[in-house]
Order: structure tokens, then C-alpha cells, then sequence
């Protein structure tokens, strides 16, 4: 198979309007991935699918990732005049990368048998601008995975053809693999309560009788 | 009541006697008709213990029938969720008295190790009465077979009459229970408290 930069610069000659990065992945395995932007992701899934020297026909998995916002800490070293000497100080610059939800696609090839080439499509945010391009129309596979990440996460696909809930009951309000999704606090009986469930528990402990005060 | 030594006495004379109570107890204790209904993997071990190695058809409860209508016991073999719960208690609703409730396995009882999600009922007791509960996580067909004969055992101790004679004996106690409702974040009530109370822990 080709490279993940010979793809990048075939998707690139292809599809001029498309945003392509190479993602790196520190871990162990290294496996690195290609993160799109939402405008053209179906057009660059396209060409994934289509490419003869790729044919990705097989989308084998489908998940969603929850960035929340996040504190990124750099230090950066700044010119200042201290008593009329010009010194180099470090300095701690705080910046807040907001949060975005993330979808993650491994590609292989049936035709080919190689792969996988993993793609990710990011959303604006994760409050209202949580649309992303429904790539089931390219792998039927990919329906019911997508739905998930839909229930579980709020990612809306567009042009999907049943973006329903599959896992919760229709009436389930909210995303619950979400990082800060509050789960229903049914903790009245713990045997054995240890750490959070600790914390969950005692809220639901008798109060504890208040000492005699002894005139 | 008939003396024990004489009753022992008559039998060996090709004599039986015996009350009307343990006649229809033991009529019903010997044929539990469990109903096939299995949510997750403890239903695997089910299946094998009405199988031919365990062999479930020696206590009389090999008959799995599909039907609530036709079933006496429900084993509850496997997680419950918050989203199958409802149907749970709808096909307990629907099995006629007199009827039995076995749990299977952690998840069943408790929720097991899925008891922390925001996505499984907390033990199905929550909601129906349990006869018999069984560890394990899947308990194995012996254990199974162990629950099925503590509950022959708890059949056959039942009164026919008095006040402490079983449900479906005493018209003035319901049979059904109501089904819970899916909310927006939990089932609603998210557990009956006719049925189950949160057990009191000394700490």
C-alpha cells in the first residue's frame, strides 16, 4: 500500500479544496491517521473508496471520540528590560483548546487486502455545531456504527438515512459517553462503595445522629 | 395430620397417604416449566444445563416453553438494561400464577460488573419479586440445577391455606407489577418500592 504522505498528496492533487493533515500517534503501535476536514470528507472517503490503487471497499469500524476542552500549558522565553538590563525570562503561556468531537473511520481493502487507513473528521464544537458528513451512502457497513456514535456521543451525521438511537430508548435525553455526561445518581445500595461510588454513596447514608450537648 | 410413623408404617404395608397440600405441591414442584428467555451470556449456561450433559429434565423443568402464558418459572439468565427492563417486568406480568422468579448470575442480582453504568438496571429485583437468587458470573449448570431444587424446596413448603399462603392463593394481592417507564435519563419510577428496599448496611 501506499504511504499515508502518498496519499495525502494524491487526495491533495485530486481534491485541491480539501483540508488534509497527518495526524501522529505517539503510542506504542504508531499508527498514524488522516484527519479531514468536514466539508470534503465524503469527497475525500470517495476517493479512498474509488482510487485504484487504493480501493478501501471495507469500512470496518466506526467510533467517536469526545475531546473536551482542554488547558494546553507552553512555555515560551520573552524579552524584558528587568532594571534596565535586557534578560530572557521564561514565561508560562495558558491557552484553551475548546473541545470538538471526533470521528474515526478504519478503512481496509477487500479487492487489495490492505489497510487500514484510518480517517478522522472533526466538529466545529460540541455543543451545537456537532455536524458531520454521513459516509454510510460509501460503506453500508458503516449505519449502525454511526448511529451509535450518534446516540452515545451526539455526532449528527448528515445524509444518513436513519439516524435514529439504536442503543438507548428514544426518550433518553443527552450523550452519554460524553466526558461530562451526569449519570443517574441509583446509588442507594453499595455494598462494597469504594472511590467515586464512595462519594456517590454517602450522599445516600443516613445522617449521622447528632452528639448530646450536656447542659 | 398423620403421624410420620404411621404413615411410614402404612406404606410399607403398599398403603400411601397423604395430604392434599403436599399431593399439589409436589404435582407442582416436579414440573417448573421455565420460560426460554435469555438477555446475555448466562443464558449460555441455560442452555447447557437443560442439555444433555446436565441434563435439566431430571428435576422436572425441562419443558422451555416460548410462551409467558405457558411458563411457571422466568430465570432471569443474563444483564438487564435500563432499556430491557420494562419488557422483563411486561412478559413477568404476562405469565400466569402461580409463578417463580429465578436470578442468574451477578448481573441479574446486582447489575454485576456492569452495576456502575449509566445503562443497566441495578439487580431485577428492583422491580419483580426473586425467589432465588444465584451468584456467579455465569453461574454454572449446577448452580442452576441448586436453584432449581431450593426452589422445589420452597414449593413444597407452601401453605394452601392461612395467612401465610402464596400469592397466587390470596386474591386480595396483585399479580402484576407496573412497568417502569423510560425517562430522560433513568426509568421512571427507577425502582418499585412495593417490591424491593434498599437492604440497611451497619457501617
Amino acid at each position: 500500500m501506499e504511504t499515508l504522505e502518498q496519499i495525502k498528496s494524491h487526495l491533495e492533487a485530486a481534491l485541491p479544496s480539501a483540508k488534509i493533515e497527518i495526524v501522529a500517534n505517539e503510542c506504542a503501535a504508531g499508527e498514524r491517521s488522516l484527519l479531514v476536514d468536514a466539508a470534503s470528507g465524503f469527497a475525500v472517503a470517495k476517493f479512498l473508496r474509488d482510487d485504484a490503487q487504493l480501493k478501501l471497499d471495507y469500512c470496518s469500524n466506526v467510533t467517536g471520540v469526545d475531546w473536551p476542552d482542554k488547558e494546553l500549558t507552553e512555555k515560551i522565553k520573552v524579552k524584558q528590560v528587568v532594571d534596565g538590563v535586557e534578560k530572557e525570562v521564561e514565561e508560562v503561556k495558558k491557552t484553551i483548546r475548546p473541545g470538538f468531537l471526533e470521528v474515526v473511520y478504519h478503512l481496509y481493502s477487500m479487492a487489495l487486502k490492505h489497510g487500514p487507513v484510518v480517517l478522522r473528521m472533526r466538529t466545529e464544537n460540541r455543543a451545537d455545531k456537532t455536524h458531520l458528513p454521513s459516509l454510510t451512502p460509501l460503506w453500508r457497513g458503516a449505519e449502525f456504527q454511526e448511529r451509535e456514535v450518534y446516540d452515545l456521543y451526539g455526532v449528527i451525521f448528515d445524509g444518513h438515512p436513519d439516524l435514529r438511537r439504536i442503543l438507548m430508548w428514544d426518550e433518553f435525553v443527552g450523550f452519554p459517553m460524553r466526558r461530562d455526561y451526569i449519570a443517574p445518581d441509583d446509588f442507594e445500595y453499595e455494598p462494597t462503595p469504594h472511590d467515586e461510588v464512595l462519594v456517590e454513596a454517602k450522599k445516600h447514608y443516613p445522617a449521622e445522629p447528632k452528639a448530646e450537648v450536656k447542659p | 395430620m398423620i403421624d410420620e410413623g404411621l404413615k411410614s408404617e402404612l406404606q410399607k404395608q403398599g398403603v400411601y397417604v397423604t395430604t392434599l397440600e403436599d399431593l399439589y405441591n409436589w404435582g407442582r414442584a416436579n414440573s417448573v416449566w421455565p420460560l426460554t428467555f435469555g438477555l446475555a451470556c448466562c443464558a449460555i449456561e441455560m442452555m447447557a444445563a437443560s442439555m444433555a450433559r446436565f441434563d435439566l429434565a431430571r428435576f422436572g423443568a425441562e419443558v422451555f416453553r416460548p410462551s409467558p402464558r405457558q411458563a411457571d418459572l422466568m430465570i432471569v439468565a443474563g444483564t438487564v438494561t435500563k432499556k430491557m427492563a420494562p419488557l422483563v417486568v411486561r412478559i413477568y406480568n404476562q405469565m400466569p400464577e402461580p409463578k417463580y422468579v429465578i436470578a442468574m448470575g451477578a448481573c441479574a442480582i446486582s447489575g454485576g460488573p456492569f452495576k456502575q453504568g449509566y445503562n443497566v438496571l441495578k439487580g431485577v429485583d428492583r422491580y419483580i419479586p426473586v425467589d432465588v437468587a444465584i451468584p456467579g458470573c455465569p453461574p454454572r449448570p449446577e448452580a442452576l440445577i441448586h436453584a432449581i431444587m431450593t426452589l422445589q424446596e420452597k414449593i413444597l413448603a407452601q401453605k394452601l391455606t392461612g395467612p401465610d399462603r402464596p400469592r397466587h392463593l390470596n386474591a386480595d394481592v396483585a399479580s402484576e407489577f407496573p412497568v417502569p417507564a423510560y425517562g430522560p435519563h433513568d426509568l421512571e419510577p427507577s425502582k418499585n418500592d412495593a417490591v424491593w428496599h434498599p437492604p440497611m448496611i451497619k457501617r
